[in-house]
């Protein structure tokens, strides 16, 4: 496994940044794919918001964009019917063959 | 730059049967020796081979299989467009003067490995075809209203269609009543909704106009080719248009010097219920806001316009044979040879295959 990839296994999910032009690179990579320069790895704040959504079963799942350019697909815990633009928070992530993102809605 | 036609064709019926990958291509290949004047091996300068099988070394396989020595021989891959890619490598080695006939072979087994793109992280654990299917749905329902009868005409549609041919997967007559309520997969995708990925085999013979003649009196010429990849990361993608067709459809009309409204039959690439709504808008075939409309008219008089085979829907999807697929139909169609399916006076058809949720597309342009 690599970093990224034991780091969501240790419950933390790392993006790679560009230590030039700054921009998240998406899917994590050790360099940038703008400008090639090398990234540098840092936790996010684990805060994003619905950009849309669906159901199986009885567990919602949908696209959630974390940061500028960086959307990520995973299960979404709920009350209630989700709303697009609906903030999030990334409650789980883990590693297990592809990576396992569980986001909660907010209460308030 | 030499004109690039279409010579010979043939296909397997898809199905679910198991088939070894290799008896798959050696079938299709062999149809088209049996049905098209003058071909012998020694004529052939070419083997390429499209499939997501794991199968190595399959275009010198093939070739040895029925007996072809090729200069050139490989395989290509680009998951569920990798039929026309292998075309589209064909007409280039030809264009380029490195060849003059070239046969390209593609097909996938029940099961293959090109469903799933494991090295896309951002779709998770949800890497199935079906969640980003369910996006796509939901996000169209929501800019446009769509409704789940809308989305069932599409399949009601295709499947009606793909019951004229020979080779589909499928000759059910499903109702729309029946395609909405069969069995849920998401709260935004029907079983009926989606293609199948089916076992099958497709494969046609490309020559240039020099030599053309010599094997078929009607051939068909590839004018206008267009591409465009966007990315391999589904989410990275917009959930309401297909912008890597919109690139691709663009330079196939300039390179073909023609547009939209001169397309008379299309083969779009229907996944599911929704890509079929979302490519008729991307290609110009319909206002942005006319789409269901558009199926719904189609489906209401019996217009075969697009996707009369049965599109992946009906026809079912071995990803590697599907853009050949099209290619053959619509072939058919230019040749006034498509028998129940054949639609009236036909002059220029289109042909749209895409991978990975559309993070790639091919575009291609057709004329007798």
């Amino acid at each position: 496994m690599n970093r990224f990839e034991n780091e969501l296994n240790n419950g933390d999910f790392i993006v790679s940044e560009c230590i030039n032009c700054k921009q998240i690179v998406w899917p994590p990579s050790d360099f940038c794919n703008i400008c090639h320069n090398i990234t540098k790895w840092r936790n996010t704040d684990n805060i994003g918001i619905i950009i849309e959504f669906s159901k199986k079963n009885d567990e919602f799942f949908g696209l959630i964009e974390i940061e500028q350019n960086l959307r990520i697909m995973g299960k979404i815990i709920t009350g209630k019917i989700p709303k697009i633009n609906q903030k999030v928070i990334l409650k789980k992530c883990s590693f297990n063959n592809t990576p396992k993102f569980i986001f909660e809605t907010f209460t308030n | 730059m030499k004109k690039i036609g279409i010579a010979g064709y043939g296909s397997t019926k898809f199905s679910k049967n198991e088939i070894p990958i290799e008896e798959l291509l050696v079938e299709s290949t062999k149809q088209v020796f049996q049905t098209t004047s003058n071909l012998s091996q020694n004529l052939i300068d070419g083997v390429i081979v499209s499939t997501n099988d794991n199968s190595k070394y399959l275009g010198a396989i093939i070739s040895e299989r029925v007996g072809i020595k090729p200069k050139i021989s490989h395989t290509i891959e680009h998951l569920c467009s990798s039929g026309t890619n292998a075309v589209i490598s064909a007409f280039s080695y030809i264009a380029a003067g490195l060849a003059d006939v070239i046969l390209v072979t593609g097909g996938d087994v029940t099961g293959n490995p090109g469903q799933v793109l494991e090295w896309d992280q951002s779709r998770g654990e949800l890497n199935h075809p079906i969640y980003w299917g369910s996006m796509f749905t939901k996000a169209h329902k929501r800019k446009f209203n769509t409704t789940e009868e809308e989305l069932a005409i599409v399949s009601a549609k295709n499947h009606k269609q793909a019951m004229d041919n020979p080779n589909s997967y499928s000759h059910e007559p499903y109702t729309i009543s029946q395609i909405m309520n069969s069995k849920i997969i998401t709260d935004d995708l029907r079983m009926l909704d989606c293609s199948y990925p089916c076992s099958g085999s497709a494969s046609i013979l490309l020559a240039s106009e020099d030599i053309i003649k010599k094997f078929t009196d009607t051939p068909i010429w590839i004018s206008g080719i267009g591409q465009k990849t966007n990315s391999a990361s589904f989410t990275k993608n917009d959930l309401t248009n297909l912008s890597s067709t919109i690139s691709a459809s663009k330079d196939a009309y300039v390179m073909a010097d023609t547009n939209s409204s001169d397309i008379d039959v299309a083969e779009v690439h229907d996944a599911f219920s929704v890509c079929e709504l979302m490519a008729v808008k991307d290609l110009g075939l319909t206002a942005e806001f006319s789409s269901t409309e558009f199926i719904r008219n189609l489906f209401n008089t019996g217009d075969r316009k697009i996707n009369p085979r049965g599109g992946l829907i009906g026809a079912g999807h071995p990803l590697g044979a599907t853009g050949i697929s099209q290619i053959i139909e619509i072939t058919q169609q230019l040749q006034n040879n498509a028998e129940k399916r054949q639609i009236n006076n036909v002059k220029k058809g289109l042909i749209h295959n895409m991978s990975a949720a559309a993070t790639s597309s091919t575009v291609l342009i057709l004329e007798s």
